[in-house]
């Protein structure tokens, strides 16, 4: 899973019938630090996920596994928003 | 599967009900000489796995199978947890 953070959503009128419904975000990666990495990646939202929160993001085909998802051509979910991420000191 | 280490823990309370009660750690990615190896990321856990340990986690789709027969949205699970690691070293 990726830690990511909500930059945008993404709105299509034609798509597959099985995204029909499906709210679709533009994440950003970041490290665990909270600091933004290269690259970028529209998500399909299961939770409910708001501009600017973080979350974590589920790829491949195991995106897939995620409630509502099961057969739908997905390959990334958001699949929670992360209330605290604890580092252990190095 | 590849090794890595256990630096931290992360809680969501809000997610997909898929995931309810799975732990999620973030694992720093580490070469057979314990040398890290890329990004941080974030695994779904089977093992109990705890602050600096030494793991080794499955990728891809099979990282769900650990929670079989639960259908589990995890593409990084930690199935292991490493007692001893023995690497001949070349000089």
């Amino acid at each position: 899973m990726i830690l990511a953070r909500v930059a945008g959503t993404v709105v299509a009128t034609r798509k597959d019938p099985r995204l029909e419904g499906k709210k679709l975000l533009v994440l950003k990666p970041v490290s665990p630090e909270g600091k933004p990495e290269a690259g970028y990646v529209v998500a399909v939202d299961t939770v409910g996920a708001g501009s600017r929160e973080l979350v974590i993001a589920v790829s491949g085909s195991s995106a897939r596994m995620a409630e509502g998802c099961q057969d739908r051509p997905v390959d990334t979910v958001v699949v929670g928003i992360v209330d605290e991420v604890s580092l252990d000191q190095a | 599967m590849l090794l890595g280490k256990v630096v931290g823990r992360l809680w969501t309370t809000v997610k997909n009900p898929a995931l309810e009660g799975k732990r999620l750690l973030i694992v720093e990615p580490l070469t057979p000489e314990l040398e890290p190896a890329g990004k941080p990321l974030v695994c779904a856990d089977c093992t109990g796995a705890g602050a600096g340990e030494l793991v080794f986690y499955t990728r891809g789709r099979e990282a769900s199978y650990a929670f079989l027969p639960q259908q589990v949205p995890a593409d990084n699970t930690i199935v292991g947890i490493v007692d001893e690691l023995h690497v001949k070293r070349n000089k």
